[in-house]
């Protein structure tokens, strides 16, 4: 991608002064990447990719959105149909937010199965784990925008959670709303975060992949690069997979946009908002479903009511992904060489799936028993199994290095597609 | 803080030397992070209710066309406000309650002005919905009050918590009766 810095004059004129080719030789060109990375390793640049369309489209609705509890609904209406392209704007900008939970939920699963937590990549884990909380925050602002039934009542739903606070609870819940309900002073502030957010998004993105390239990518084995044959050069060999795994991400992502681009709405959200009126039943977008049912599901524990306890039983969900790295004791980073947590892992992706589907439905019935127990087990798995399964388990001999796993003759060249090795 | 750096401990003589600049950095540190604490407040305070918005914290409603057994909604500071013309059955079914029974303990005295007209704040205290039970068609849950669709907590006659996640009474907003049949909330 990038020429070297002394080809040219002029570049080597502004890279005297300004390093950028030689920052982007070192970090794209030489950037030695393990030369396994599976399919799983798109999604971190994926999750990149939308994050800029969400960018895009965002800035571009707003030069039409109004942020107003008289205008919001119209003026959305509007953009779907009187704004040239508005209605795709809208529709790429709506299923974006779905499609980016979607590659940031695989990435992070993909990182607890390979153990990309592990030393020396706990900063590099943590930070993706504020990326996902701030990701939260904005998608939750976002949703409120439109103004219709179901931005409304989340917005009232999910601000009161912090009424749950003891003392200061009511006084935190009206300075979030400023005001006495949700109204529209809640709605301007919530356009204005929503559009800061992104790029402070931007920003741990940027610390996030500074701490990447420290240590580099893990890989399918988990074992470290031990030399040259370990490795590959990032480009062009990763540029042209990411590509490749783009095209095909963007195939579906555009089949939900053109064909299907109301499928994962909630058609109350065509509603105009109506403070006097609660919708029969308020749920939240799919991504949020786990961890609103983990909020409905929590009772009374010991002298905590249900409110609270559900509170912070919605954020320890996510705080607890902080301590990973030091909750799971097993020195081996890849489930494929930990016969026992290799099955416990499906566990978890099961449990959240359980969570989600509860989330969505009333918590009645056999409801209630169902979230209760996905609940228990999603804090049990992070608190207790992590730990003891690495005391107990006995992981199998790990591969002498990357080459010799994954090539027949343990690192031999591989032809003139590696020119790292012609040495 | 070049003391610190060096590798041998700190002696009294170091220690002594360092004392007047480690004062005025610890001081001039500290009256600037006390400064810029105070800078964030009126940012933050901008956040809480305006005065226009405070302003706007009076209704007033007419009662005399409600009918006994009838139940109105009102506006008050962007919420519902629910207003009860309870029947005698209710007022009674209301007194009845064993208050050992109740989650958040109130009797019905202390919660209307005139027995005969309820006034609360249609707001569930469990997550902000605002229950059902104003229409008639309306499901009013097992106690005849009220019925939060989003997570079931059920209400009485006197708006008090039975059942379900809502930890606290429908709260009373302050009112007053300024003639027989009108009422200013707020």
């Amino acid at each position: 991608m990038a020429a070297a810095p002394q080809q040219n004059k002029i570049v080597r004129w502004i890279d005297h002064r300004l390093p950028i080719f030689t920052f982007m030789q070192h970090e794209l060109n030489e950037y030695p990447t393990p030369r396994n990375l599976s399919y799983w390793w798109n999604f971190g640049s994926l999750s990149g990719i939308m994050l800029v369309i969400m960018i895009v489209t965002g800035v571009f609705l707003a030069m039409q959105y109004t942020p107003n509890v008289n205008m919001a609904f119209d003026s959305v209406e509007r953009i779907m149909r009187d704004v040239n392209f508005g209605w795709l704007l809208r529709y790429l900008h709506m299923n974006g937010a779905s499609f980016f939970f979607i590659v940031v939920y695989v990435h992070l699963f993909r990182g607890l199965y390979y153990g990309s937590y592990k030393e020396p990549r706990e900063l590099l884990w943590m930070l993706g784990v504020v990326i996902l909380l701030l990701m939260m925050a904005t998608a939750f602002m976002g949703y409120v925008l439109p103004w219709g039934q179901m931005s409304f009542w989340g917005a009232k739903v999910i601000t009161s959670l912090f009424s749950a606070i003891p003392v200061v609870g009511d006084s935190i819940v009206r300075w979030l709303w400023g005001g006495f309900s949700v109204d529209n002073p809640t709605l301007n502030r919530f356009f204005s975060l929503h559009y800061l957010l992104p790029f402070v998004i931007v920003g741990v993105v940027v610390l996030h992949l500074v701490a990447l390239h420290q240590h580099g990518s893990n890989n399918p084995l988990g074992i470290d690069r031990k030399g040259p044959q370990d490795s590959i050069p990032f480009h062009p060999y990763y540029t042209v997979k990411d590509m490749f795994g783009l095209g095909v991400f963007l195939i579906i992502y555009a089949a939900f946009v053109f064909y299907m681009p109301n499928a994962l709405g909630d058609p109350q959200n065509y509603v105009q908002a109506n403070p006097m009126q609660t919708p029969l039943e308020i749920v939240p977008e799919w991504y949020f479903l786990p961890f609103y049912a983990i909020l409905r599901s929590v009772p009374d524990i010991l002298f905590i009511p249900a409110k609270l306890a559900g509170v912070l039983c919605l954020f320890g969900a996510i705080g607890v992904l902080f301590f990973l790295p030091w909750l799971d004791t097993s020195r081996v980073r890849s489930a494929r060489f930990r016969p026992v947590y290799k099955w416990v892992f499906w566990l978890l992706v099961i449990d959240v799936a359980v969570l989600g589907y509860c989330g969505a439905h009333r918590p009645e019935g056999w409801f209630i028993l169902a979230g209760r127990l996905s609940t228990l087990y999603y804090f049990v798995h992070f608190i207790i199994l992590f730990p003891v399964i690495g005391w107990l388990e006995r992981p199998l001999p790990l591969p002498t290095s990357i080459a010799a796993a994954v090539t027949r003759k343990g690192g031999a060249p591989l032809g003139a597609a590696s020119p790292m090795e012609k040495h | 803080m070049a003391d610190a750096a060096q590798p041998k401990p700190m002696d009294a003589h170091t220690h002594d030397s360092g004392t007047r600049r480690d004062f005025l950095q610890i001081a001039a540190t500290s009256l600037a992070g006390i400064g810029a604490a105070i800078a964030v407040w009126p940012l933050i305070d901008s956040m809480n209710a305006a005065k226009d918005t405070l302003a706007l914290s009076t209704t007033e409603v007419d009662l005399a066309p409600v009918q006994m057994g009838q139940r109105l909604t009102v506006k008050w500071r962007g919420s519902p406000v629910f207003v009860d013309h309870r029947t005698a059955d209710e007022i009674k079914a209301a007194d009845a309650v064993d208050l050992g029974s109740l989650r958040d303990p109130q009797t019905d005295a202390q919660r209307v002005q005139k027995p005969e007209w309820l006034i609360v704040v249609g707001v569930c205290t469990h997550l902000g919905c605002v229950p059902l039970g104003q229409k008639p068609t309306d499901p009013r849950g097992a106690y005849g009050g009220w019925f939060c669709p989003c997570h079931g907590s059920q209400y009485d006659t006197s708006g008090r918590i039975r059942q379900g996640p809502a930890p606290l009474n429908l709260a009373v907003p302050p009112y007053q009766f300024t003639t027989a049949t009108t009422v200013k909330i707020g």
